[in-house]
C-alpha cells in the first residue's frame, strides 16, 4: 500500500491535468463553432462540448479509453479494424526482431570475448552504429527488401527491430561473459575443464543476470523499432500504420487509441520478460 | 569476377593485419586501438565497393561508396540545409529544452519523497514506451515546421533525463551529506556543492542516451509532415524516387551528426567528471 499510494496519486494528478488541458485546447474550436452558428455558449456549456468532439485537438481520457475499448473488443479480433489484429502484427515483427537481435548480440558478444581482434575491430563500430539514427535507414530497408523479392512486410520491420535491440544484449553479454573472476577461472583450470566446458558451465551461467537485465531494455527497443518500421512504408497493418493513417485522414481518436494500444503492448512485453527473469533466477537457485 | 576475388583477398589481408596488430604491443596503445578500428572500417568500405562493382549490383539496390561520396560532394548545399533544419533547429533545440526540463523537474521532485516514489515508477515505465508514436499528434498541434520536431524531441528525452537525474541526486553518500550538515550548509548549498556534482555521471549518462533519441525523434517526426527541407523529408522522398545515393548521403550525414553529438557530450563529460573512476585510466 505504501508503494501504491504515491503512484496512484501521481496518476490521478496526470489524469486531472489531462482533463484541464483538453478543455483548454478544445475550447477554441467550440467557440469558433458557436460563433459560426450565431449562438453564444456559457462556460459550463463549453466545458461539456469540449469533452465529446469528433475531432478534438486533445481528446479527454474517457474518449481515448472508449475508442481503445471499441478498437479492442467491438469487432472480431481477426477483423482489419480491430486493434488486437494490428497489435498482433506489430507483436510478430517485434518478436522476430527481438529473436534476431538476441542471436546477433549473443553471437557477437561471444566472438568479442574470445577474440581480441574482433573486440578491437568491431566494438568501436558497434558503438557508432547506435549513434546512427536507425530511422534514417528504415525507408531504405523497406524498399530494398521489396526489391530483393521479399514480399513479407515482416522482414524489414524485424530487421529494424533487431538493429535497435542487439546493442543492449551485446553490451550486457560482454559484461556477463567477462564477469567470472580469476579465482573461478583458476578453479575451472584445476578441474582440467576444456574451453567449451568453461563456457557452458562457468561463463554462460554467470552471464544470465546481465542477460536478463539487458533483455528488458532490448524488448522495449525492439517494439520501438517495429513501430518505426511501420511508419514510412505506407504500410497498412500494425499499430504504427494505424497512427500514420489516423494522422493522414485527420482522425485523432484513432491515433490516440493506437498510441495507447502500443503502450499497453509495451507494458505486457516488459512484464513477460520480467516474469521470465524471475523464473530463470529461481531455477538457478537465487533466493526470491 | 576478378573484383570479387580482390574483395576476398582484401578482406583476408585486412583481417590478418588486424590480428597481428591486436597481438602486438602496438595494439595496446591508444593509437593502436584507433588504427585497428579504422583499418576494419576501411576494409569494409573497400570490400563493399569491389563487391558492388564485381557483382554488378544495380545502383538502385546498393550504390558503391565512391558514388555516395561523389553525391555528398556535389550536393553539399542541400545536405547543409537539411542538417540545419533537422539537427540544429529540430533536434538540438528540443534536446536542450527537454534535458533542461528533465533536470529541473528532477530537482523539484527531489524535495518530496512522496512525489519521487510516485513519479519514478511511472517515469521508468514511460521511458520504455514507444514515445515516437506521439509524433503525429505533435505535428498536428505545432504545424509542419521545426517546432513540432523539437516538441517530439522534448517528450522523448524528458523521461530518461528525469529518471537518471533523480538516481544521480541520490548518489552522494550519507557520510558526505552529514558532513555538509555539520558545516551548516543549507539545502541549496548542499545541492549545489555536493549533490549536483555527485549526480553528474548519471546526468551525462542520460544526456548520452538522449542524444541518440533526439535525432531519432526529429527524423521520425518529419515522416508525418515537414516543409520541403529536412533529413527525414529528403530520405522519404528520395527513396520514393529511387535516388539511393542521396539517401545514403543523408545517412552518412546523420551518422556523422549523431557521432559528433555523442562525442561532444563525452568530451564535456571528461572535463566535468574528471574525478570519477571511469574517467581515470
Amino acid at each position: 500500500m505504501k508503494r501504491v499510494l504515491p503512484v496512484l496519486t501521481v496518476l490521478c494528478g496526470i489524469v486531472a491535468l489531462w482533463y484541464l488541458a483538453s478543455v483548454w485546447l478544445n475550447a477554441t474550436w467550440v467557440y469558433d463553432q458557436a460563433a459560426r452558428d450565431g449562438r453564444s455558449v456559457t462556460f459550463s456549456q463549453m466545458v461539456v462540448e469540449t469533452q465529446s468532439q469528433e475531432r478534438p485537438l486533445l481528446p479527454p481520457p474517457h474518449q481515448v479509453g472508449a475508442e481503445l475499448w471499441k478498437g479492442l473488443t467491438a469487432q472480431a479480433v481477426t477483423s482489419k479494424r480491430s486493434l488486437v489484429w494490428h497489435g498482433y502484427k506489430t507483436f510478430e515483427a517485434t518478436m522476430a526482431g527481438f529473436a534476431l537481435g538476441i542471436a546477433l548480440g549473443v553471437g557477437l558478444a561471444v566472438a568479442i570475448v574470445y577474440s581480441r581482434t574482433v573486440d578491437r575491430s568491431v566494438m568501436p563500430w558497434a558503438i557508432i552504429s547506435q549513434t546512427v539514427p536507425i530511422v534514417a535507414l528504415a525507408p531504405m530497408i523497406i524498399v530494398l527488401s521489396s526489391k530483393m523479392g521479399i514480399d513479407s512486410k515482416l522482414v524489414p520491420k524485424a530487421i529494424i527491430a533487431a538493429y535497435l535491440s542487439f546493442f543492449p544484449v551485446l553490451v550486457g553479454m560482454i559484461k556477463g561473459l567477462r564477469s567470472p573472476d580469476a579465482m573461478q577461472l583458476d578453479l575451472m583450470r584445476t578441474w582440467n575443464a576444456s574451453g567449451l566446458q568453461n563456457f557452458l558451465v562457468l561463463r554462460l551461467p554467470s552471464s544470465m543476470p546481465y542477460f536478463f537485465a539487458s533483455l528488458k531494455v532490448a524488448i522495449a527497443a525492439a517494439l520501438v523499432g517495429a513501430i518505426v518500421g511501420e511508419l514510412p512504408s505506407g504500410a497498412t497493418v500494425g499499430l504504427g500504420a494505424r497512427m500514420l493513417q489516423g494522422s493522414q485522414y485527420g482522425r485523432p481518436l484513432d491515433m490516440w487509441a493506437a498510441l495507447f494500444a502500443a503502450a499497453l503492448l509495451a507494458g505486457v512485453l516488459i512484464l513477460i520478460v520480467g516474469q521470465l527473469e524471475r523464473l530463470a533466477r529461481k531455477r538457478m537457485g537465487a533466493a526470491g | 569476377m576478378i573484383l570479387v576475388f580482390a574483395a576476398l583477398a582484401i578482406w583476408l589481408a585486412g583481417w590478418a593485419l588486424n590480428m597481428a596488430l591486436a597481438r602486438s604491443w602496438f595494439g595496446e596503445s591508444r593509437a593502436g586501438r584507433i588504427s585497428i578500428a579504422l583499418i576494419f572500417g576501411g576494409t569494409v568500405l573497400l570490400v563493399w565497393e569491389l563487391l558492388v562493382r564485381g557483382l554488378e549490383v544495380s545502383p538502385v539496390i546498393l550504390p558503391p561508396p565512391s558514388v555516395i561520396g561523389g553525391k555528398i560532394a556535389e550536393s553539399l548545399p542541400v545536405l547543409w540545409a537539411d542538417f540545419v533544419q533537422t539537427v540544429l533547429k529540430g533536434a538540438l533545440s528540443g534536446f536542450v529544452m527537454g534535458c533542461g526540463a528533465g533536470v529541473l523537474a528532477a530537482i523539484l521532485i527531489d524535495r518530496s519523497p512522496f512525489l519521487q516514489k510516485g513519479l519514478l515508477p511511472i517515469g521508468n515505465f514511460v521511458a520504455a514506451l514507444p514515445i515516437v508514436g506521439v509524433a503525429p499528434i505533435l505535428v498536428m498541434w505545432f504545424g509542419f515546421d521545426w517546432q513540432s520536431k523539437a516538441a517530439v524531441v522534448v517528450i522523448m528525452v524528458f523521461f530518461p533525463m528525469l529518471v537518471n537525474t533523480v538516481a544521480g541526486l541520490q548518489a552522494s553518500e550519507r557520510m558526505q551529506r552529514d558532513l555538509m550538515a555539520t558545516w551548516g550548509a543549507g539545502y541549496w548549498q548542499s545541492l549545489w556543492k555536493l549533490r549536483l556534482p555527485a549526480a553528474m555521471p548519471f546526468i551525462f549518462n542520460g544526456l548520452k542516451i538522449s542524444s541518440t533519441l533526439a535525432l531519432i525523434g526529429a527524423i521520425v517526426a518529419e515522416f508525418f509532415g515537414s516543409p520541403i527541407v529536412g533529413m527525414g523529408f529528403r530520405i522519404s522522398t528520395e527513396v520514393g524516387r529511387l535516388g539511393l545515393d542521396m539517401v545514403w548521403a543523408e545517412i552518412a550525414v546523420a551518422a556523422l551528426a549523431g557521432s559528433a553529438l555523442y562525442g561532444l557530450i563525452a568530451l564535456i563529460e571528461r572535463g566535468v567528471t574528471f574525478w570519477h573512476p571511469s574517467q581515470r585510466h
